[in-house]
């Protein structure tokens, strides 16, 4: 933690650190990429002029993968940005499916390494709420982290986000190694200075395997 | 072997260095790359330090006890020199920036791996080597 910085200011900086990284480490993977294939396309044309010319339909595979590459690249520089101006203006209204959209994208990388899928149920309306939106962010981070420690065999986290009354729930489920986990530590100090500032509540239930996050449709002052 | 859990890296990597005369296997799963090591007697290995599944400085240390004259290059996207110090103090025997030079990086793999290796560039005819996925 950043000495000097409340909890909540220092849970930011830290999930801030992280996403850069990951997202920096994404873009050095494409940029391997592709200049492993333009150092094929080198090579291609070296062989060429020594007499030994490569058919079209190599060409047009490289040209595809390199292509394929750009288009990953471009969506991962989107998701940035979004993540970049999620911090604009600290209070406003926003769709929390869109949060949670951008986590789970931001959340790919991790959750590819831990060899765990994340399945997001499509949402059939608008989910808006008044609220802070880099700090949901945040915290659904948070739950995400936790929830891929905590996946059964299908290693698979399920989340959807739905109308809850006035406000909106957001629940990761198939988080079946939680019932062998009563105390699992979560949520912690970090998690509770989030949720104080969202004036959200979040449970565990260890038996049937589910984080819920209950979010208010505006929070106070 | 060449570990990375990006395949159309593997596929172009794989194939540049065939051109360049070195024999090349590939995969992007670290469990199948432990196997392959107790199976075959590599040269080198040259592998990706982030992983799915397993961290990439447990796949090295794992490597070295499979084979403790096996030399392993780590790619990296970002190499700080603390991270080569302790890839290092695990037995690696470089630490490489990804994207990396190809000429660079076979020039480090012949020197660990002996006289085994000879040619530099793609030379004529090396077109079918080009086009064998390993």
């Amino acid at each position: 933690m950043n000495p000097g910085l409340g909890i909540r200011e220092g849970a930011a900086l830290h999930f801030f650190g992280k996403m850069s990284a990951s997202i920096s480490h994404e873009i050095k993977n494409v940029l391997a990429i592709i200049n492993e294939n333009a150092g094929l396309l080198e090579d291609y044309n070296l062989m060429a002029e020594r007499g030994s010319p490569v058919g079209p339909g190599r060409l047009k595979a490289l040209a595809d993968t390199i292509m394929a590459q750009i288009r990953r690249a471009d969506a991962i520089v989107k998701n940035m940005n979004r993540f970049a101006h999620s911090v604009d203006e600290e209070k406003r209204a926003f769709d929390v499916g869109d949060i949670l959209e951008l986590v789970v994208a931001l959340s790919s990388r991790f959750a590819s390494v831990r060899g765990v899928e994340l399945k997001m149920r499509p949402r059939s309306e608008r989910l808006s709420v008044v609220s802070y939106p880099f700090f949901l962010a945040n915290l659904l981070w948070l739950a995400l982290d936790f929830a891929m420690g905590e996946v059964g065999k299908g290693k698979t986290v399920e989340l959807v986000a739905e109308k809850s009354g006035e406000g909106v729930v957001i629940r990761l489920t198939r988080l079946e190694a939680l019932e062998n986990s009563p105390d699992a530590g979560f949520p912690g100090e970090r998690e509770d200075a989030l949720l104080q500032t969202l004036g959200a509540g979040l449970s565990v239930d260890h038996g049937e395997g589910r984080v819920t996050i209950e979010l208010p449709a505006e929070i106070g002052p | 072997m060449l570990l990375d859990d990006e395949e159309d890296f593997l596929e172009a990597m794989s194939q540049r260095m065939g051109a360049r005369g070195m024999e090349v296997r590939t995969t992007t799963y670290p469990n199948e790359a432990l196997k392959m090591a107790e199976e075959e007697p590599f040269d080198a290995v040259v592998m990706d330090l982030m992983l799915p599944e397993m961290d990439g400085l447990q796949v090295l240390q794992e490597l070295r006890r499979i084979n403790p004259r096996l030399r392993v290059i780590l790619l990296t996207g970002y190499a700080t020199a603390e991270k080569r110090a302790e890839a290092k103090n695990l037995g690696a025997v470089d630490l490489v920036e990804k994207p990396a030079d190809i000429d660079i990086l076979t020039h480090r793999i012949r020197r660990v791996g002996g006289n085994r290796m000879e040619q530099d560039t793609p030379e004529k005819g090396d077109e079918g080597r080009l086009a064998r996925k390993l």
